[in-house]
């Protein structure tokens, strides 16, 4: 092979190369992407992060205790190989000994969170006021009772009813600072769909100007 | 050498000797697979997790290096255990030879060589031509893409290690990526997957670049030219400088020693030989680039070896 040969053909294959990466790239753009029903172990880096950092290994899967965390299939909308659960099915029990980001080769789960009720899987709402029931006055309470950071996450709140007959509401209401997204609530619902539910904390999140706060934690 | 199909029929040996190696290398590959299927299967937990990362017996981490350089590129620092377990990886493939993994421990072998099998036992001759440093131009990218995007990009297409957690965790649609895999070998390139393309691969032959276990031609004057070994070898390549001894720029003689780090030493090419050309042999590779070593018995320390992984 003379030199110009070498040169065209290291040139060819550079090219053919460089355009399977651009395709293996777009590819991966759109299999990246996370449905919001899906929740990240604890400790988990932002999304866009953990993409890099997670090596689909399954050893969070495995350690987890509760055998609540699952790995994703090729041919599921999540990205393959990554872990998540579905707080509808079984939400995290939120161990303090957090094994799961114990186990964790990659730092994907940040080994920095010690503390489990510092963890940010998603943040709870409440998603369809007309269909829970303690908002038509019935004495429901279970996310409130099932909520292990009871009394703090969820709290409930005292309302007068408006229909005659009624004397009072116990309303839940979700206080973010304290929610870590376990998503216990929306696994012990009553309903036949939960009306409370578990999403990534930025799709629910609503937030000051920085222009409009008066204090450092965000409130006025 | 009248049917290119077949290996040289008038065999002296006895079938098992000339399947010994393979058969401890299945051994070895279903046996890894086994020790991982115990927990899922039947609740016994000794090893966990899967090729990409391990722990056995909740002491010893196993890290796959690629995969863990893959996630330092895209911008994340490892755990501890994770960088431990990388580099006993590393230590072990970088003393026993890289590709020991390619043919001992890949589940993809198994599919790759079901291929190559039946390429002969039907006597597909045809293969679209390829080069095999094209591995290398795919690991390069491997490792770039974490860089420019910032996701493990290769991850998700890799059959290596969809294979072999979808045998643990669940497979969904990535047989379809196996069965891709499969015929390609089958019907378009000759051992074209883990022999041409697999970065993988690629990436564990440079982690054995030095390491001191190889397969010589001690006996090479004794060859009979059945082209046997050629046609059972996974990279044909490797055999013909130790072999023909004709190999060197220089123009001096090669070596009897497969020095090249794509050799998977799988070992097929030992037991194949009617005349036992071919043995095993440790040594590192001196600064005059030849294997300083003497011969030892072809039926040595690989299966050991092997089966500690």
């Amino acid at each position: 092979m003379n030199r110009r040969e070498f040169v065209l053909s290291s040139v060819r294959t550079a090219a053919s190369v460089s355009l399977l990466g651009l395709g293996l790239s777009l590819y991966s753009r759109q299999a990246s992407s996370l449905p919001a029903w899906a929740l990240r172990p604890p400790g988990a880096l932002p999304e866009a992060d953990f993409q890099g950092a997670c090596i689909r290994c399954g050893l969070c899967v495995r350690d987890c205790p509760f055998d609540m965390l699952h790995l994703a299939r090729l041919g599921q909308n999540i990205p393959t190989g990554t872990p998540y659960f579905i707080a509808r099915e079984a939400g995290c029990e939120m161990c303090e000994d957090i094994p799961c980001v114990a186990a964790c080769p990659s730092n994907a789960l940040d080994h920095s969170l010690t503390d489990i009720n510092d963890a940010d899987m998603g943040l709870a709402i409440i998603s369809d006021q007309e269909a829970c029931i303690a908002f038509q006055g019935l004495r429901c309470e279970v996310c409130f009772n099932i909520c292990p950071i009871r009394g703090d996450a969820i709290r409930l709140e005292y309302r007068h009813s408006k229909r005659p007959g009624q004397q009072a509401l116990f309303i839940p209401v979700v206080y973010a600072e304290h929610c870590t997204g376990c998503g216990k609530c929306e696994e012990a619902c009553i309903l036949e769909e939960a009306a409370i539910k578990v999403l990534p904390r930025h799709l629910i999140q609503g937030k000051l100007a920085q222009h409009d706060r008066l204090n450092s934690n965000g409130s006025l | 050498m009248a049917d290119s199909r077949r290996l040289s029929t008038d065999s002296r040996k006895p079938w098992l000797k000339r399947h010994r190696w393979l058969l401890l290398r299945r051994f070895n590959q279903l046996g890894v697979l086994f020790m991982f299927l115990l927990g899922p299967l039947f609740g016994a937990w000794l090893v966990t997790g899967n090729l990409s990362s391990s722990m056995t017996l909740d002491i010893l981490p196993l890290t796959d290096p690629l995969l863990l350089t893959q996630s330092m590129l895209s911008g994340s620092w490892p755990a501890t255990t994770g960088l431990i377990g990388a580099g006993l990886v590393l230590l072990f493939y970088a003393l026993l030879g890289g590709r020991v993994f390619c043919s001992w421990v890949c589940p993809v072998n198994l599919v790759t060589d079901l291929a190559a099998w039946l390429r002969r036992r039907l006597g597909i001759r045809s293969s679209a031509r390829l080069s095999r440093n094209l591995r290398w131009w795919l690991l390069g990218l491997v490792l770039l893409l974490p860089v420019l995007t910032g996701t493990m990009v290769w991850e998700y297409v890799n059959p290596v290690s969809m294979l072999h957690r979808g045998l643990i965790f669940g497979i969904g649609w990535a047989w379809l990526i196996l069965a891709a895999v499969f015929l390609y070998d089958l019907l378009i390139v000759s051992r074209g997957w883990c022999g041409h393309l697999c970065p993988v691969g690629a990436c564990y032959a440079a982690i054995g670049v030095a390491a001191p276990v190889h397969i010589a031609a001690p006996r090479r004057d004794q060859c009979d030219d059945c082209l046997d070994c050629f046609k059972v070898c996974p990279e044909p390549q490797v055999i013909k400088p130790a072999l023909k001894g004709s190999a060197l720029r220089s123009g001096g003689r090669h070596d009897p020693v497969i020095d090249s780090i794509d050799c998977t030493k799988c070992g097929r090419c030992i037991e194949v030989c009617d005349r036992d050309v071919f043995g095993l042999r440790l040594g590192w590779r001196g600064q005059d680039q030849q294997i300083n070593s003497k011969l030892s018995e072809p039926t040595a320390s690989l299966k050991q070896q092997g089966l500690q992984h």
